[in-house]
């Protein structure tokens, strides 16, 4: 019987095989070698190849000295923070609806489809588009006008308050409805009798949801945040189509993976890779309070 | 907006309540929805209506605007071509291979187990673009470049796919079901294609459509990897549009190219919406 069991677990490596084969040659040689190149002058300086030579920590003290990466950290956390704050109050009110049962909304499935749907929605494709309806002769400047909110264009992509918005907006219009229906899947998970003892002893339904839903809603929400956090270092298609690639205006929409891609597009390597470790232990970190938080019961359950 | 809800739900009763809630919501679905309205109108009008300003209604160039694309420089049937078959890859071999993985981690006891679980959670957050400089070096020595290799393979390593695959099989593939099919001398793989893979299909289905559009979306790795006009996939194309002097363009071609990116998934979203909105609430952790 016990040898029958070993027999059937080796299919348990068998399986696991083609997982751990691919992982290991898209992913964790490819990290590897990014870390390797981290430590090497590698770039080149108008057409000829400079490296590449190992230089220890040079990029990376490089990389912090230069000032350059402080600007567009800054740059992705005021849009990361820019587009989640009224995304999780936005979320946090819809999920409450949603899930109230004395409320009764009709049509829920109907507005989750709708909430959901910007999600699906090709980013560069929607950067254009926004990009095309909020230029200066576009449909949107064409629409204030004919109200007559304003009567000149109002040049959106040359302000960095209207630029730094529609790039916070689109993200929190993709992204509130991932959030609304993961909060929501938590509210409906609360044991209801909490509810109808609160609605005995009288409790609003503010007091309810800042009583009984918000304390109860806690990990969701850390885990949410994270996530959110973990996507908004990732913050790429949007301002780089938007801004076609340039971070106007004067860099203020530059963001942290921009600069990677600029860095990979001009093949300094060294740079890129001493800017990639910083991401991703910046993500790894972040991850380890993710699985701090969740981690433990998922491998219970 | 916390402290608006609370001055007006304390006196108010709960039709007022669900007005307030009826009123938001309506506002909600207008921002979710009109830019795609603008975007269908504007793409029925020429260039010339199109520069005299907004309209509400729609006009007649359609079709006059699609051929002017398809005529046109960006070789959009080859972009869209090659945007089907790499989110159509990625998508079949990510959900079989997931599921096999899952299946490894749910059905077997071995000794690795206790440390690969663990780890696949652990690298499920690190983003793809961390590794993109090896990736791309990786891809020139093998060379892959302008191939649809390296955007395909890499899929069969999904860890938030396997994750949900695994979440799944909890709670829906008992254990025992297999031992039956043992008893009845059925080989493991076999019992994993012919018992296992069809007890799934509602995960497969949702995960697939999750790593098609995440692939049909995808631009960061694409544009690394594929040079070649004729290799190129749509949000390459979308993004060199971008990037053209779009003041000379016929923005009516602009729009048409547009919404030719986006509606696909818009249709098949509106077929499949209340399997990808339950999907997403599955996934999520369990407070």
């Amino acid at each position: 019987m016990k040898g029958k069991a070993v027999r059937y677990n080796k299919w348990g490596y068998i399986f696991l095989m083609p997982f751990i084969i691919v992982y290991v040659v898209f992913q964790l040689i490819p990290m590897v070698t990014t870390i390797y190149n981290s430590f090497f002058e590698n770039y080149m300086s108008g057409l000829n190849q400079i490296g590449p030579n190992f230089v220890g920590f040079d990029n990376y003290v490089s990389l912090f000295s230069s000032g350059d990466i402080w600007i567009y950290a800054k740059n992705t956390m005021i849009l990361w923070i820019m587009c989640f704050i009224p995304q999780i109050l936005l979320s946090l009110l819809l999920g409450a609806w949603f899930s109230d049962v004395r409320l009764k909304l009709k049509g829920a499935r109907f507005f989750k489809t709708v909430i959901y749907l910007p999600n699906l929605i090709m980013a560069s494709a929607f950067s254009m588009l926004f990009f095309t309806l909020f230029s200066d002769g576009g449909p949107i400047n064409s629409i204030l006008m004919q109200i007559g909110i304003i009567d000149t264009p109002y040049k959106f992509l040359s302000n960095v308050g209207s630029t730094r918005g529609l790039i916070a907006f689109m993200n929190c219009l993709m992204w509130f409805g991932n959030t609304t229906i993961l909060l929501m899947a938590g509210m409906m998970g609360i044991d209801t009798s909490l509810f109808e003892a609160a609605e005995v002893d009288g409790a609003t339904s503010t007091q309810v949801f800042f009583q009984i839903t918000l304390p109860l809603l806690r990990p969701i929400l850390v885990y949410v945040m994270i996530t959110s956090l973990i996507g908004g270092l990732q913050l790429f298609d949007v301002p780089q189509i938007l801004t076609n690639g340039t971070g106007d205006p004067m860099r203020s929409t530059m963001t942290l993976i921009m600069f990677l891609n600029k860095h990979l597009y001009s093949k300094n390597y060294g740079m890129a890779g001493a800017l990639s470790v910083v991401l991703f232990i910046i993500t790894g970190i972040l991850s380890l309070v993710i699985f701090k938080v969740t981690g433990n019961d998922k491998r219970k359950g | 907006m916390e402290n608006m809800n609370q001055e007006t739900t304390k006196g108010l009763g709960i039709h007022a309540r669900r007005t307030i809630a009826y009123v938001v919501l309506a506002i909600v679905t207008f921002f979710c929805l009109f830019w795609f309205y603008v975007l269908f109108i504007n793409a029925t009008r020429s260039n010339g209506e199109l520069q005299a300003g907004f309209s509400a209604l729609p006009s007649n160039n359609l079709i006059k605007n699609w051929t002017n694309l398809v005529n046109g420089t960006l070789p959009i049937w080859s972009g869209l071509l090659n945007s089907l078959i790499v989110a159509t890859a990625s998508a079949a071999l990510c959900v079989y291979f997931s599921t096999m993985t899952a299946y490894a981690i749910h059905a077997y006891e071995f000794k690795a187990k206790r440390f690969i679980y663990p780890f696949i959670l652990m690298i499920m957050m690190i983003p793809t673009q961390v590794t993109a400089l090896g990736f791309v070096q990786l891809v020139s020595k093998m060379k892959l470049e302008d191939s649809f290799i390296p955007l395909i393979i890499p899929s069969i390593a999904a860890p938030v796919t396997f994750f949900y695959m695994k979440q799944y099989m909890e709670s829906s593939l008992p254990l025992s079901l297999i031992e039956a099919a043992r008893i009845d001398g059925s080989g493991e793989f076999r019992t994993f294609n012919t018992i296992v893979l069809p007890l799934m299909k509602p995960a497969i289905a949702v995960q697939a459509i999750f790593t098609f559009v995440s692939s049909w979306n995808n631009y960061f790795t694409p544009a690394l990897i594929l040079h070649d006009d004729k290799k190129k996939t749509l949000p390459i194309l979308i993004a060199q549009l971008r990037s053209a002097d779009w003041l000379k363009f016929d923005m009516g071609q602009v729009y048409v190219m547009i919404a030719f990116s986006i509606f696909p998934v818009i249709v098949v979203y509106l077929i499949l919406s209340k399997h990808i909105v339950q999907g997403v609430a599955l996934g999520s952790v369990k407070g």
